[in-house]
């Protein structure tokens, strides 16, 4: 593939991840951030992100399947989710963790709880669904990064 | 009174040397992001995750730190502890300190600057929340 339609598809990835709103202004402030002094800053950030991110959500699994659910670590984990999502501009990932942690404040109301409890754990399947998604489109976009620089650095030579 | 550079210049110290800039988080990426944003202003960047480590480094014979910038919750130290340990201190007291949170609480935002706070940013952090600091630098 030509690196003109490398870089149209990259910009077209990116634009329709800003439009769906997986996307923020937060991620595009970030872009402009990105130059020859640190060519590498946004793959670097989005690595960090899904590594922190899985991480995060691996202990919220496991926590949901204790028999007595800790919600004060659960809202924990839940807030550090949602912090980094706000800064890297992971827009759905962010609101997702919103949405989950109104559901941790709720469980101590009287009677139900069991209720509570099951929106807890639909709420997290609604942040991993929507980070998993957030992750395919990152993985593709960090591909065809990586090949268009490959192309530049070509044509450098 | 403004300095005479704009904001892009803004890391030039005295006699030249790059101001450097102490940022304390515990989470790996607002430490990425919150170190990009300075160092495009030209800043010197370093970067730690607590505030036990960042007290580690000013207690250097050299820290050469012109301003801190913090977190306000981390675990074990927050960053209004921080704060305070900084300013009650007769060597740090004199570097600014700028707190970062996610969270708009208005009775926390009063407190750290009363306890001398020079600002106070609303995470997720952005380029012209850096520009602002710019002139406040020691």
């Amino acid at each position: 593939m030509s690196l003109m339609a490398l870089r149209e598809q990259l910009n077209g990835l990116v634009n329709s991840m800003f439009l769906e709103g997986l996307l923020d202004d937060q991620f595009e402030q970030l872009q402009m951030l990105q130059d020859e002094s640190s060519p590498g800053f946004i793959a670097e950030l989005i690595t960090l992100f899904c590594g922190d991110s899985e991480r995060i959500l691996a202990e919220l699994t496991k926590l949901l399947d204790q028999a007595v659910v800790d919600y004060q670590k659960v809202d924990a984990f839940v807030h550090q989710l949602k912090g980094s999502s706000s800064s890297v501009g992971a827009q759905h990932v962010k609101l997702a963790c919103v949405q989950f942690r109104q559901f941790c404040e709720e469980h101590n109301k009287e009677g139900l709880k069991g209720i509570y409890f099951f929106r807890c754990l639909r709420a997290l399947n609604v942040v991993k669904h929507e980070y998993y998604l957030l992750r395919g489109k990152f993985d593709t976009m960090l591909q065809l990064e990586q090949r268009i620089q490959a192309y530049e650095s070509k044509q450098q030579i | 009174m403004s300095s005479p550079r704009g904001p892009k210049a803004c890391g030039g110290g005295a006699a030249d040397r790059p101001i450097h800039v102490l940022a304390v988080d515990d989470s790996s990426v607002d430490r990425a992001v919150i170190a990009r944003l300075l160092r495009s202003s030209k800043y010197r960047v370093t970067t730690v995750d607590s505030g036990k480590k960042a007290l580690e480094l000013l207690g250097l014979q050299e820290p050469n730190v012109n301003m801190i910038i913090t977190d306000y919750w981390m675990p074990e130290m927050t960053g209004y502890e921080l704060l305070k340990i900084v300013k009650e201190s007769s060597e740090l007291r004199e570097i600014p300190v700028v707190i970062m949170s996610s969270e708009n609480v208005p009775n926390r935002i009063n407190r750290c600057l009363e306890e001398g706070a020079e600002d106070f940013l609303l995470k997720p952090v952005r380029p012209s929340d850096v520009a602002r600091l710019c002139n406040r630098m020691r």
